[in-house]
């Protein structure tokens, strides 16, 4: 009932049934660093998209804010503008290489710890134990009649679950726009209709995958798992029972009788894992090494006058190493070996990368697209125009007077398709307003020459001498 | 029910296979993943009740909600069109020839010419106006009957030497060859002549004899230094754009057989508001006065 061993089909059926979890409470240190987690992964999501940051007059004052409808994403003093999303998946390598350096070195760390998954099912698990007591009382809960009771006290439970789903999908939106107006909104009901779908959606999934579905989202929705045994390798840390240890294990009476080993065979490590596994049994895919386990043999241990760590962290090698007598490797040259040195440059390479290209971009870029069709204009002094689409794109939240010259084809000239043609300049100047791209069509007057000639666009900005691009292009004429 | 095979290493039972020692586990799905997948199931007979689905030998079945493809097509027309009803009705309304270039009902207009004309005038003028032999270029600084968007209005509307339409623009070049008014050596010598009025050619006798004949035949309708006529759409021979063609065979042909080109008056066939979307573009091409 309590084991995934049922899942084994051995008595037929076409399905497996969801095998009841009631982890029991359990305290100690790992215990504690999952609250401390919990309470800052919280406080993160949170408050973030309630900071503040002044940006000017012309840009919004969230710190963090994913602007979908204007394309932007402002994180503090970093605006990411669609054609930069190689930042963001530079975030994704360096989040990948992390999720490779944490695995290789203390195992299912971020599994354990820093999920989502994880921390809203800690909370939803916790809801249940104030709302229903702990595991013993649960499970006499569950085998109780429908009385009005037990009624109450479901009621109670999916409430209180679907309002976290509700509070969580509704911090979600203010990270979508600006948090203290789209509250107001939301209370109105004068927000946009996909801010309250998706407060729906997340309801429903923050309530199925933190109260329904726990630890079958890790087992069977989650690709990480399988990966992770690509990660693991014999010095890695990772939770383990120490069987040289711990067997063989016996109970009561029949430790008088037989040699018998440190486990007890009491099953705490069994009654507080959210995974409903026995870590006995090796490592495996289950585990999510939240180190509950650990808590609770530790305790037993103390109690029975055993030394600490029967179930700990550990790699491979100082268990091999420990059941033969030996001392185990000390944590530094456990933690620091080629392989996660190796992701720790990696890791460390990119975002260095991502910072030194951050510093040196530019906000002020242009493109220069050649019209095709036609070619070339005959005008009929004889000179030959030439139209260019150019893109002025402005990407400080400030206007600003910008200058395009256009070098490579002595004597050309150049006028903005909505101005007069008796404007033509080899410089043209304009102001192109704050975080905006300015679209405009230029046209190039040239006299006779070859059939294609190269040309440059030179944009500089008025305010800032660093502030500079160049497009290259080319002028078309008739072939003759 | 037989009793189920057990596989030895691992406990679990089998389906009964067996490949070289190699067994197919039964392990049973999730529940979860079988509700998903009866819910699929359930899904599918709902959208088959109500959307076209199963083919028949002519047809689908229709669907109880009666979706077709072609009434989707056409909703969002018909939405397309109210959306832009209101834009359509200004244009229509709005006097094209004094319109505030920079506003923003020009640049609707411009932006829906420039629909209008690839489905309208592209097969003569080309998709990008640049035109072809006997087909002008909207592109260019050239205008055989002026290029403001009043001229480019009426043009439009009336076409040119269109049968049938009282104002349309009218005008015809004799024939000079054909109809036996200039001989074939004095067709040569006004080609000369004119030939020297783009600079293409240095004065030559031929060019000096090609003048007097040019201030006798062609200075009524080209003007006495050949810079042409809007009010007869006569070209001006002294720039460097030609319709047909300025090297010296094409120009003989033209003289000798004159030219006489058509545009259809698109006042019957399109609508006002088309009118001054696409005088608004023609307008916009580069070469608007």
């Amino acid at each position: 009932m309590s084991s995934h061993d049922d899942r084994s089909g051995k008595h037929g059926g076409l399905y497996a049934r969801r095998a009841d979890i009631f982890p029991r409470a359990v305290d100690g240190f790992y215990r504690r660093l999952k609250w401390y987690v919990m309470a800052a992964t919280l406080a993160v999501y949170y408050i973030t998209p309630w900071l503040r940051w002044s940006r000017g007059p012309y840009a919004p004052n969230q710190a963090v804010l994913v602007d979908l409808a204007h394309r932007r994403f402002y994180f503090f003093a970093i605006e990411i503008w669609p054609h930069e999303f190689y930042f963001v998946a530079g975030l994704l390598v360096m989040a990948g290489v992390g999720l490779f350096l944490v695995t290789s070195t203390v195992g299912r760390a971020w599994c354990g710890y820093a999920c989502p998954q994880t921390v809203w099912t800690d909370l939803f698990l916790h809801i249940e134990r104030a709302i229903d007591g702990d595991r013993n009382a649960q499970f006499r809960l569950k085998g109780d009649p429908w009385t009005v009771r037990k009624l109450a006290k479901r009621v109670l439970k999916h409430g209180l679950w679907l309002l976290v789903g509700l509070l969580t999908g509704g911090a979600w939106i203010f990270y979508f726009a600006d948090a203290p107006v789209l509250a107001q909104q939301l209370w109105t009901g004068q927000a946009a209709s996909i801010a309250y779908a998706t407060i729906a959606v997340l309801t429903a999934t923050t309530y199925a995958f933190g109260g329904l579905m726990r630890e079958q989202v890790c087992i069977y929705m989650c690709p990480w798992p399988r990966i992770q045994s690509a990660m693991l390798d014999e010095r890695s840390l990772i939770v383990t029972y120490k069987d040289w240890r711990g067997e063989p294990r016996s109970h009561g009476t029949k430790r008088a009788e037989a040699p018998a080993g440190d486990c007890i065979d009491c099953k705490a490590c069994v009654q507080v894992c959210p995974a409903g596994i026995d870590i006995r049994d090796g490592a495996q895919l289950a585990c999510i090494t939240c180190a509950l386990c650990i808590d609770a043999c530790d305790e037993v241990m103390a109690k029975v006058g055993r030394p600490r760590g029967l179930i700990d962290y550990a790699t491979l090698e100082d268990c091999k190493a420990e059941a033969a007598g030996a001392d185990p490797l000390p944590l530094m040259r456990t933690l620091l070996r080629p392989r996660t040195l190796v992701y720790v440059g990696v890791w460390a390479a990119v975002g260095l990368a991502m910072m030194f290209a951050l510093g040196e971009r530019t906000r002020l870029d242009l493109s220069v697209a050649h019209d095709r069709n036609p070619l070339w204009v005959r005008l009929s002094d004889g000179a030959i125009r030439n139209a260019y689409t150019v893109k002025l794109r402005n990407m400080e939240s400030r206007p600003r007077l910008v200058s395009l010259e256009i070098a490579g084809i002595g004597g050309a000239a150049m006028w903005d398709s909505a101005e007069d043609g008796a404007t033509a300049s080899s410089r043209l100047h304009f102001i192109i307003p704050p975080d905006s791209v300015d679209e405009r069509r230029i046209y190039v007057r040239a006299g006779d020459g070859a059939a294609q000639q190269p040309i440059s666009f030179r944009l500089s900005a008025s305010d800032d001498a660093k502030a500079r691009d160049e497009a290259d292009s080319h002028f078309e004429r008739p072939e003759n | 029910m037989t009793e189920k095979k057990i596989n030895q290493a691992t406990g679990k039972a089998t389906k009964g296979h067996e490949w070289d020692g190699i067994e197919e586990l039964d392990t049973p799905l999730p529940r979860w993943w079988l509700w998903s997948f009866y819910a699929t199931i359930a899904f599918a007979i709902g959208y088959c009740v109500a959307y076209p689905s199963i083919p028949l030998l002519n047809r689908a079945t229709s669907g109880v909600l009666g979706w077709t493809s072609h009434g989707q097509l056409a909703d969002e027309m018909r939405r397309a069109d109210s959306a832009n009803a209101a834009t359509r009705t200004a244009i229509a309304r709005a006097d094209i020839a004094t319109l505030d270039p920079r506003g923003a009902l020009m640049q609707a207009a411009i932006t829906g010419g420039r629909a209008a004309f690839k489905v309208n005038c592209a097969p003569c003028h080309g998709a990008g106006a640049a035109g072809s032999k006997g087909y002008p270029n909207l592109n260019d600084d050239d205008w055989l009957w002026g290029g403001d968007r009043a001229a480019i209005h009426q043009t439009l509307m009336h076409g040119i030497r269109q049968p049938g339409d009282n104002a349309t623009r009218m005008s015809q070049m004799p024939a000079f060859g054909r109809d036996g008014i200039l001989t074939p050596a004095e067709i040569e010598d006004v080609v000369s002549f004119v030939r020297t009025l783009a600079r293409q050619e240095s004065v030559t006798s031929s060019a000096r004899r090609g003048a007097a004949l040019f201030a006798a035949n062609c200075a009524a309708c080209h003007g006495p230094e050949g810079k042409g006529n809007r009010q007869l759409g006569a070209p001006n021979l002294a720039d460097a754009i030609w319709l047909y063609g300025g090297d010296r065979s094409t120009l003989v042909q033209t003289v000798t057989n004159a030219r006489y080109g058509v545009m259809p008056a698109w006042g019957e066939k399109l609508d006002r508001a088309t009118i001054n979307m696409l005088t608004a573009y023609v307008h916009s091409l580069g070469g608007g006065e």
